[in-house]
């Protein structure tokens, strides 16, 4: 199929997928902040997730698959897009170009990284300091959280993993737009400012949960 | 006129002798060059020096000097026609540089565009392109008088901010990626946009897109940095446009 | 020798039409087996390649640029007329053909300019097709405005790109041909020889610009699309490299060189700021349906700011001395009389070369924003080169050689005086007389190359066997070590002078004695100094680098040495026209109120030179011009 193989095609499917994890990530948001309500609050949000049985694993292939997908075709078409540019001018002057867009590869495989530590960290709880938490999630969620966020380390990996985020996402929510053609040149500027701040509101929502724990603030 | 002060600026030149040279930056000093100079002239000041003392002079591309042709193609400073807005290399004036300013001369540098000699790259992957499908399949004679459709001026407008590209290549030579999307987008959009393209809108979008790739260029990452070099100041909106049109012809 | 144009007689209406009919047929299972060279891919040629592609005939095309896309025809800004008669102002067929002998100061044929008239609207009909985006209005029908002199609105427009967009709607043509595989195009390729086998022309030696390479090309038929020669005067507004180069050898191979004194200069440039100008930059003849063109009246205010001169010390002298025509007289009388002025002491700007165009009055008439959407590109262009804003003080404008009426002698068929050379576009002599009307170029390229050669090179070809010549012709070997040899002849000089220190020398004869205006003296002058330069320049001529590749250096000493030679047989065609006519201003011949005084008497014709060898002086043959539809008159824009 042309979509699979050619430029436009792959960009299609790469923003469709993207955008639809942007989506998981508004929503993980909203849920992950009931942590402020307190252990009651995002407790019984995890409880009501688990709950749904079957469709937890529709939902986990249909995020594997997007993740497969996006991450495929954006290793693809960056090894391709350095090809057709393999030197660089004597003077680095871009007017347009910023760091987010230009780096948006490196961000993604962190991002991969990120995924699966996170998964592996608050899932599947391999980690040591959470495997104690194994068989009592989704009960206490907000035991493990904060039991895992009150060591530093593990608080800033997660800060710094946000700021990827933000980056990625910075540059990302307004390319999808503009990959859809959605986009006009009135809208062009619009678009892209709500997309960045957008990105920061994740950078500012999902920092502030370690933050707030290490600082002692939840408890 | 000489009641104008004259400025010295030290230039560091892109040579390479032929397609396979490594090529390197080399040193010259522009003397004598008022504000009037175009940046062009600038450099054939240089070149005539360079002619008596027994050296090549530097090849460039270049022909209407009036920023239309889209022949003109140097990189000045990181920037593929040195960054003033709407302005191609041969209508930026030396009014923009200092005395004493030392400058970068590069030519466009992409895989598509392959290095000929000095500043001078091969463009013809542009040709290519729109040989996929860049027009209407019209017949010489056989076709309605002008008015039989009529066009509303926005669309006519729409059209012709497409079409004012010039097909210089600045937009595939500042792309991070070489991506030749706004170029494309833009004769895309042009023939999108009227009643005489619509017919073939599909099939062209798919070819010329197709034929893009073929000859190397990258894909659009929406870094907008062509927009900003193009010198036609062709909208990325264009490239948002192909995209839809790209889509439409899914189905 | 009398020359015969074959122009088809009975009512001039209908001529065209019974020449198409009576023109033979190429067979179309047969059409593949001819080769048709088209040397140039701008407007005429283009759309000739393409037109003739389609019909099925094999094309190779050819052009010293990196992509037909560039060919200088791009560079028009104004407009193409067509005798649409859409606004309903009166224009009709008749009224095209008869402005454009009268703007020729009937120096042109008639049957060539009605064909011209009457292919003109389906030229704008094809465009449309294209995709070319001309302005419409907001119901949606194509809008025209009125220019260069003309007094109904026939001019048909796409922003101030309009040559941009007619070149992009052929070149797209073209390159659907291209794909398809009926044209092949050479890219970077610049024709320095014509062969001709046995007195026919059979096809085309090259140099590759990129390898260095010199090869050959042979077809049944050779067309010549390249443009105009004004560079001669080194500072015009052609594109750096249009040349005569591709005219000149093909004369030098026996083609009759038609009017070369006929040149255009056109009023509206951006006057020069100083010596190492590369060219000068027009600003399109539509500026003055709005722009009031006037001089201080007095010398003491030449120093002060344009805006700080009272109105009644302005002295508005194009509206002043044709008052009917005002602003918007022809180019010819408008760059006189802006010379006049100028010559006169009162130009404006550096050297006194300068007069303003002033937007004042019509800003204050229909706003700042109706002009900006007018002419916006074209003042911001004005901007960038001069700095000054053309909004808030007026411009400054010069007049600067533009256009060659002059060109190869071609017959009605647009065959030139050797049999299977064609010549179209700005390269042949053929419609615009001693003087071309604004936006009726674009209108002559197009008209050339769809919708003329397509129908008579196939009355040439019927009458051929094709394929009869190939390159390994003997004719063709020598033609290779000519352009060989000439090419080592320029490098192995090693002089102490540039080729553009030549060039420039060359221009300044040319513009001085040679420009708007000429005398006997004047020219004389250049008929001992031209071939002095030449001689020089084969004897201390500077060209660096070798013939093994890209050489640029080589290629504008090719130029050069073309123009040098060039240059003596303007002058001396000038010279032998003891007249003033259109584009021709010879001092000794103007009326006590400096108008340009015609001979019709003695010079009603078409003066052809032929090429007699190197050193020898050319034969002059003649064309008379009869006019049985339009009355011979005094033309006069008062
Ligand atoms: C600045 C400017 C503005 C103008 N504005 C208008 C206007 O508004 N309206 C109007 O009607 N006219 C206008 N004109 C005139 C008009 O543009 C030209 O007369 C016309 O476009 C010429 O077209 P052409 O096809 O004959 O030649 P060109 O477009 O000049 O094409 C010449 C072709 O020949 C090729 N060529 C030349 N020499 C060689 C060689 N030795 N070997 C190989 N290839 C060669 C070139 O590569 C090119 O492809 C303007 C002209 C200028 C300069
Ligand atoms: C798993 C590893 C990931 C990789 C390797 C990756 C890589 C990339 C790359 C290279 C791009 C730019 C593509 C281009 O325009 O050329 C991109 C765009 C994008 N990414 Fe990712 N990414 C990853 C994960 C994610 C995640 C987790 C999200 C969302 C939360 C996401 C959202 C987006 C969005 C919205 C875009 C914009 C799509 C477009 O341009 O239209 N990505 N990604
Ligand atoms: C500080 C920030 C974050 C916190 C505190 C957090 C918290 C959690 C927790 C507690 C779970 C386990 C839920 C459960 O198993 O019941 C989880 C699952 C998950 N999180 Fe996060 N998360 C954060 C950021 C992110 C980000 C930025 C992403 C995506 C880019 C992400 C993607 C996921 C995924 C894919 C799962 C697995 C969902 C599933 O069980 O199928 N998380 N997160
Ligand atoms: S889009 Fe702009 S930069 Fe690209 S080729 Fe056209 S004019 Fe040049
Ligand atoms: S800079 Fe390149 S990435 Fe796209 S928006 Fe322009 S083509
Ligand atoms: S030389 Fe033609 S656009 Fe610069």
């Amino acid at each position: 199929m042309q979509l699979l193989k050619s430029s436009v095609g792959r960009k299609i499917l790469m923003a469709i997928t993207g955008q639809l994890m942007v989506l998981f990530v508004i929503v993980h948001l909203i849920g992950n902040s009931s942590i402020f309500v307190g252990p009651d609050g995002i407790n019984s949000y995890a409880e009501h997730l688990h709950s749904l049985g079957p469709l937890v694993w529709v939902f986990r292939l249909a995020m594997l698959a997007f993740i497969l997908v996006h991450a495929f075709y954006g290793i693809q078409v960056s090894i391709e897009n350095s090809k057709a540019n393999p030197s660089k001018y004597a003077i680095n002057n871009k007017l347009k170009a910023n760091f987010a867009s230009e780096s948006m590869i490196w961000t993604g495989l962190l991002l991969a990284l990120f995924v699966i530590y996170h998964i592996s960290h608050f899932t599947l709880r391999l980690t040591s300091d959470v495997s104690a938490f194994a068989g009592q999630v989704p009960g206490n969620v907000f035991g493990m959280v904060t039991g895992s966020f009150s060591h530093g380390i593990i608080a800033s990996t997660y800060v710094a993993a946000m700021v990827v985020l933000c980056l990625h996402l910075f540059h990302g929510i307004q390319s999808f737009f503009q990959t859809m053609g959605w986009n006009g040149d009135k809208s062009l500027p619009v678009i892209s400012q709500v997309g960045r701040v957008l990105a920061f509101v994740f950078l500012i929502g999902y920092s502030s949960i370690p933050v707030f724990i290490l600082a002692g603030i939840i408890k | 006129m000489s009641d104008h002060k004259t400025m010295t600026l030290t230039l560091n030149v892109w040579r390479q002798k032929g397609p396979k040279d490594p090529g390197k930056f080399e040193t010259y000093t522009a003397k004598n060059i008022t504000e009037h100079h175009s940046f062009l002239e600038m450099i054939d000041v240089v070149n005539e020096d360079l002619i008596k003392s027994g050296k090549e002079p530097i090849v460039f591309d270049h022909d209407c000097r009036e920023g239309i042709c889209g022949m003109c193609s140097q990189v000045v400073n990181g920037v593929p026609h040195g960054g003033q807005e709407r302005t191609t290399v041969c209508q930026l004036h030396m009014r923009k540089f200092k005395d004493g300013d030392t400058i970068f001369i590069e030519p466009w540098r992409a895989t598509a565009f392959p290095i000929i000699k000095d500043l001078v790259v091969d463009r013809s992957a542009y040709d290519t392109i729109i040989q996929a499908g860049g027009y209407t399949s019209c017949h010489t004679g056989g076709v309605p008088d002008g008015n039989a459709v009529l066009i509303p001026k926005p669309e006519a407008d729409y059209a012709m901010d497409a079409a004012e590209c010039i097909g210089c290549g600045a937009c595939a030579a500042a792309c991070p990626n070489s991506s030749a999307m706004l170029f494309t987008s833009a004769k895309v959009a042009q023939m999108a946009a009227l009643p005489q393209g619509k017919a073939e809108a599909g099939v062209r979008v798919k070819a010329m897109v197709e034929a893009m790739q073929e000859c190397g260029f990258g894909n659009c990452s929406n870094h907008y940095e062509c927009q900003a070099a193009c010198p036609k100041g062709i909208n990325v909106k264009f490239i948002a446009k192909l995209n839809r049109e790209y889509l439409k012809a899914q189905f | 020798m009398i020359l015969d144009g074959k122009c088809p007689t009975g009512p001039i209406e209908k001529t065209w039409d019974k020449h198409r009919f009576d023109l033979k047929l190429v067979n179309p299972a047969n059409k593949r087996k001819y080769n048709v060279i088209m040397v140039g891919t701008g407007l005429a040629g283009g759309a000739a390649a393409a037109s003739l592609g389609e019909l099925g005939y094999n094309v190779q095309a050819f052009c010293y640029q990196d992509s037909p896309r560039r060919a200088h025809s791009i560079a028009a800004q104004g407009g193409i007329n067509a005798a649409k008669n859409y606004p309903n102002d009166g224009d009709s067929i008749y009224r095209l053909f008869y402005d454009t002998i009268k703007g020729g100061d009937f120096r042109a044929r008639e049957a060539d300019v009605w064909r011209l008239a009457q292919v003109s609207n389906n030229i704008i009909d094809q465009c449309v097709a294209q995709g070319v985006p001309f302005a419409r209005d907001y119901a949606g029908y194509l809008d025209n405005r009125s220019f260069g002199g003309a007094q109904v609105s026939r001019t048909f427009f796409a922003r101030g790109q309009t040559g941009q967009q007619l070149l992009l709607g052929a070149y797209s043509a073209l390159s659907r041909q291209i794909k398809a595989g009926t044209v092949k195009m050479y890219n970077r390729r610049e024709m320095l020889d014509l062969v001709v086998v046995d007195g026919v022309a059979k096809g085309i030696t090259c140099r590759n610009l990129v390898t260095g390479e010199i090869e050959s090309y042979a077809a049944d038929a050779v067309c010549l699309a390249t443009g105009g020669y004004v560079n001669v005067f080194y500072l015009s507004t052609n594109a750096m490299g249009c040349s005569v180069t591709a005219n000149w050898k093909a004369y030098k191979k026996g083609a009759y060189f038609a009017n070369p004194c006929y040149t255009q200069i056109h009023p509206t440039c951006i006057p020069q700021a100083g010596d190492y100008q590369s060219k000068l930059t027009l600003m399109s003849e539509s500026l003055r349906n709005d722009g009031r063109c006037w001089v201080p009246k007095k010398k003491e205010d030449l120093a002060k700011h344009p805006n700080e001169i009272p109105e009644e010390d302005r002295d508005y002298y194009l509206e002043r001395k044709y008052p009917s025509f005002g602003n918007l007289a022809p180019r010819d009388i408008a760059s006189r009389a802006a010379k006049e002025q100028c010559d006169d002491g009162r130009g404006v700007g550096p050297g006194g070369r300068g007069v303003y165009l002033d937007f004042a009055t019509s800003i204050k008439r229909v706003g700042v924003d109706t002009i900006k959407e007018r002419y916006g590109n074209l003042f911001e262009m004005y901007e960038k080169i001069t700095d000054e804003d053309g909004y808030k003080r007026p411009m400054r404008m010069y007049p600067a050689p533009h256009y060659s009426m002059g060109g190869l002698w071609v017959d009605y068929n647009l065959q030139s005086s050797i049999p299977g050379l064609f010549v179209l576009g700005e390269a042949n002599f053929s419609v615009h007389g001693a003087n071309r009307l604004g936006a009726s170029a674009l209108m002559q390229g197009l008209a050339d190359g769809y919708f003329v050669i397509p129908y008579t090179i196939g009355g040439y070809l019927a009458t051929v066997k094709p394929g009869t010549v190939q390159t390994d012709n003997p004719e063709f070997k020598k033609s290779v070590e000519d352009v060989q040899n000439y090419s080592k002849k320029l490098l192995s000089i090693n002089g102490k002078k540039t080729v553009s220190e030549f060039m420039r020398e060359l221009g300044s004869l040319m513009w001085d004695n040679c420009g708007m205006a000429r005398s006997k003296e004047s020219l004389e002058e250049n008929l001992k100094k031209i071939p002095a330069l030449r001689e020089e320049f084969w004897k201390n001529v500077k060209v660096s680098g070798s013939g093994a590749d890209l050489n640029q250096d080589l290629e504008n000493a090719g130029r050069t040495a073309d123009f040098l030679e060039f240059g003596e047989l303007l002058c001396r065609d000038a010279h032998h026209r003891n007249e003033s006519c259109g584009g021709h201003f010879r001092t000794e011949y103007q009326t006590e109120d400096g108008e340009a005084q015609r001979d019709d008497e003695n010079y009603c014709y078409v003066g052809a030179w032929e090429f007699k060898g190197d050193g020898k002086d050319p034969e002059l043959h003649k064309e008379p011009l009869r006019f049985e539809n339009v009355h011979l008159a005094v033309r006069s824009y008062k």
